[in-house]
């Protein structure tokens, strides 16, 4: 019973770079860099200082409030605590680790067996998560724990989102091909949390082999549904997605525990799984890298910590890179600095050449109406960008400003070239910090 | 630094990092392809005066267009083809017969007052080429000499005065009668009438290409020839109902107008629903000129009103954002 949302496009697809090719281990990098904000929220205070040896899976960093804790990724020396380039463009306190190559297992990491597992309660499954780092792992890095949290006895359905509809990234489509096993047992671990009889797993049909394998690993598991949905950007946006699996609008504003849903990505539930099966924390992650100059696409597992610059020599590339995304061509941040390393949000690194250039001098609206054939909040981001040029924080208000949930569909769309994201993300930016004046 | 291995020139701006393959220009260019067989089939019911006339006022528009960026200092947008296709548009809502310096003032018009003035691409108000057309109907002799249809009738590249003249079509059933012509030989476009307006199937053929390539959505023409064609078959002033609503879809300008004019981006609604009714306004105040008013054609103006209404049709036609809170359902 799947429901298509409204507007939505269908940029080229360009996952058969990397699609075929299964996930590899990726030869640890001598330095790793952990940056102590990879979630939203508080950021983490580091517990190690410079020449400390650290355990791989060891806490390095923790703090109170909205904070997931970080993990030692290899096992090695501490050589610095200091401020390091990061995905998000600022730079970030981190702690840099000189792996030692050994890989000496972290002495708090047990294992648990089955019967281990089954006997623990909700409440010690969600310590168990946020104890291990985990957060959203599909680039929005919300800490699962608290999602959980938040939705006990709210939430009735619970959507794993496989949709994976950005362009070039195939990762959480080879995860399920690959990990169905722990993917599903990390589901009815969230289920469990939510006290819940049923859940469902999206994707997209464009992904047949991840279709093949999760069926296979829910075999006799009736509470699990497969939702196959026709492809389209951007259908892993999670109120997109739950108004497809579930036909339910999550209102302006709200969060998804409002109509009862929580959605998950596949990687946050093997994460989860990983967690409570063999005790280990999140410290690596599979990235999908690619790109239309790279010479070998490749899906790598990469511990959290990993620089771009690594990546890159991986899967070589033909031309001077345009841009470097971490993420995709649709959301994905352009770096300046490939010193960045691989964090928890990071599902794939997409090397673009020179033919991507798209730069209109002075672009000129034409008014042909299809950023709004194609916003999937139902937008008039033609009226957005005119509200912007007043500068006037209630006129962008009035036009729904705040709703955009910056998918970049539109901006995609628009035959004048006009940067409609661009403008939307510095003028949300203004509202906000109007916002701010009038409160104080 | 010892990491940092590589040093690139490495371009960051804020996502998307992908765009359609689609931009003003090729839009524009779509415009042009649809509208060739309309062309075509001018050529060959009027002769090449019209294949001429289409040229210059097309070089005429993309002129004044440069040479209006050139002398503000502004930006040249000549090259984005949207003045070939109001230069076009323009020579075809004009007889074949008008002087070349008779639809050059209309281009000035059309580029300078109507579109430049108001801001220049996108920023027009009402139809450039609509617009154009009424001003230029202060030359009422010139813009009203209809030629019969027929490559012998032709009027000539340079003289116009050989060219036989006839009533059209509209004129007769200005008049409450069926037109002399066939319902078919308006459908193919062999009567009098302006230059690149005659022929429906060629127009449509032309439409069709332009939404295989999704430049235009089929809302406003649909609601456009729906209204006209409801309207005329309730209230038919011929005999026969089904031939009447026929006679009138396929006759003046309301092919044209419908499908190549009324879905001009600029001046038409970007919502759905304000689509809709600018469609159904066009037809309606189609159809009351036709019935009602002095002159026997009514597409241009009621497009040129409608044109006037499209900030408030977005109003009345914006969509309900996703999430907004339900009417009728109380806030607990």
């Amino acid at each position: 019973m799947a429901f298509s949302f409204f507007g939505g496009i269908h940029p080229k697809e360009n996952k058969w770079y990397a699609e075929n090719h299964p996930v590899h281990q990726f030869p640890e990098p001598d330095i790793l860099v952990i940056p102590m904000s990879q979630h939203i929220g508080a950021p983490c205070q580091p517990l190690v200082k410079k020449g400390d040896t650290v355990t791989m899976g060891q806490k390095i960093g923790d703090n109170q409030g909205l904070c997931v804790p970080v993990h030692a990724p290899v096992s090695g020396t501490v050589k610095a605590v200091e401020m390091r380039p990061h995905t998000s463009g600022t730079m970030v306190l981190s702690v840099v680790i000189e792996n030692d190559h050994q890989d000496t297992l972290c002495p708090d990491i047990t294992p648990r067996t089955r019967e281990e597992a089954d006997k623990l309660t909700p409440e010690e499954l969600m310590n168990i998560i946020r104890e291990a780092g985990i957060v959203g792992m599909g680039g929005a890095t919300f800490p699962t724990h608290v999602k959980l949290s938040s939705g006990l006895g709210k939430v009735d359905t619970v959507i794993v989102n496989v949709s994976e509809c950005e362009p070039y990234i195939v990762a959480d489509d080879r995860l399920c091909q690959e990990y169905p096993e722990d993917v599903i047992a990390g589901l009815e671990i969230v289920m469990k949390v939510l006290g819940l009889k049923e859940a469902h797993i999206a994707l997209e049909d464009n992904k047949p082999k991840a279709k093949a394998a999760l069926e296979k690993a829910m075999e006799g598991k009736p509470g699990i549904l497969l939702d196959i949905l026709p492809a389209k950007y951007p259908q892993g946006a999670e109120k997109q997605l739950i108004y497809a699996v579930t036909g339910r609008e999550v209102p302006s504003g709200g969060l998804p525990a409002a109509v009862g849903c929580a959605v998950v990505n596949s990687a946050t539930c093997k994460a989860i799984s990983d967690a409570v099966y063999d005790g280990m924390p999140l410290i690596r992650r599979i990235v999908t890298v690619s790109g239309d100059i790279v010479m070998e696409p490749k899906n790598l597992m990469v511990p959290i910590g990993t620089s771009f610059n690594e990546l890159l020599e991986a899967v070589g590339h033909r031309e001077n890179p345009y841009k470097v995304l971490s993420g995709g061509p649709m959301m994905g941040a352009a770096q300046y600095d490939l010193a960045v390393p691989v964090i928890k949000g990071t599902n794939a690194v997409t090397i673009l050449g020179q033919k991507n250039k798209f730069v209109v001098d002075n672009p000129k609206c034409i008014r042909c109406g299809k950023c709004v054939e194609v916003c999937p909040m139902h937008l008039m981001p033609v009226l957005i960008y005119k509200a912007m040029f007043t500068g006037d924080a209630d006129e962008m208000l009035a036009v729904d400003l705040m709703d955009c949930i910056e998918c970049g569909c539109c901006a995609y769309t628009c035959p004048a070239g006009v940067p409609l994201v661009l403008g939307f993300r510095a003028a949300k930016q203004r509202v906000r910090n109007a916002q701010a004046a009038a409160k104080k | 630094m010892a990491q940092m291995k590589y040093f690139y020139e490495l371009t960051i701006s804020s996502s998307p990092h992908a765009h359609a393959p689609v931009t003003t220009r090729t839009i524009m260019r779509d415009v042009v392809i649809a509208l060739v067989p309309a062309l075509l089939g001018s050529v060959y019911f009027f002769g090449f005066r019209a294949l001429m006339v289409v040229l210059v006022s097309a070089a005429a528009c993309v002129f004044f267009e440069w040479a209006w960026c050139k002398l503000m200092k502004t930006p040249s947008h000549a090259y984005d083809l949207s003045a070939v296709v109001t230069g076009v548009l323009l020579a075809f809502v004009c007889p074949v017969t008008v002087p070349y310096w008779c639809i050059i003032i209309g281009d000035f018009f059309a580029i300078i007052l109507v579109k430049q003035l108001f801001g220049g691409v996108g920023r027009n108000i009402v139809n450039p080429a609509l617009a154009a057309r009424a001003f230029m109907f202060s030359w009422p002799v010139i813009m009203n000499t209809w030629v019969k249809a027929g490559f012998s009738n032709a009027a000539g590249l340079f003289s116009t005065a050989d060219a036989v003249t006839a009533a059209t079509p509209l004129a007769a059933m200005h008049q409450g009668q069926m037109p002399d012509a066939s319902v078919m030989d308006l459908f193919i476009g062999n009567v009098g009438g302006s230059l690149g307006e005659t022929s429906a199937i060629l127009l449509l053929i032309g439409f069709g290409y332009l939404l295989i390539r999704k430049v235009v959505t089929p809302r406003i023409p649909l609601a456009f020839l729906g209204t006209v064609a409801v309207l005329t078959f309730l209230f038919p002033l011929g005999n026969d109902r089904l031939l009447w609503c026929a006679a009138q879809l396929c006759s003046g300008g309301v092919m044209l107008g419908a499908l190549f004019m009324a879905t001009d981006y600029v001046t038409s609604p970007v919502t759905k629903l304000g689509q809709i009714i600018f469609g159904f306004g066009c037809g309606v105040l189609t159809v009351v000129i036709r019935y009602f008013g002095g002159y026997n054609e009514g597409v241009s103006y009621a497009i040129l009103v409608m044109n006037c209404c499209v900030v408030l049709l977005d109003r009345i036609g914006r969509p309900k954002k996703f999430g907004a809170p339900k009417k009728g359902v109380a806030k607990g």
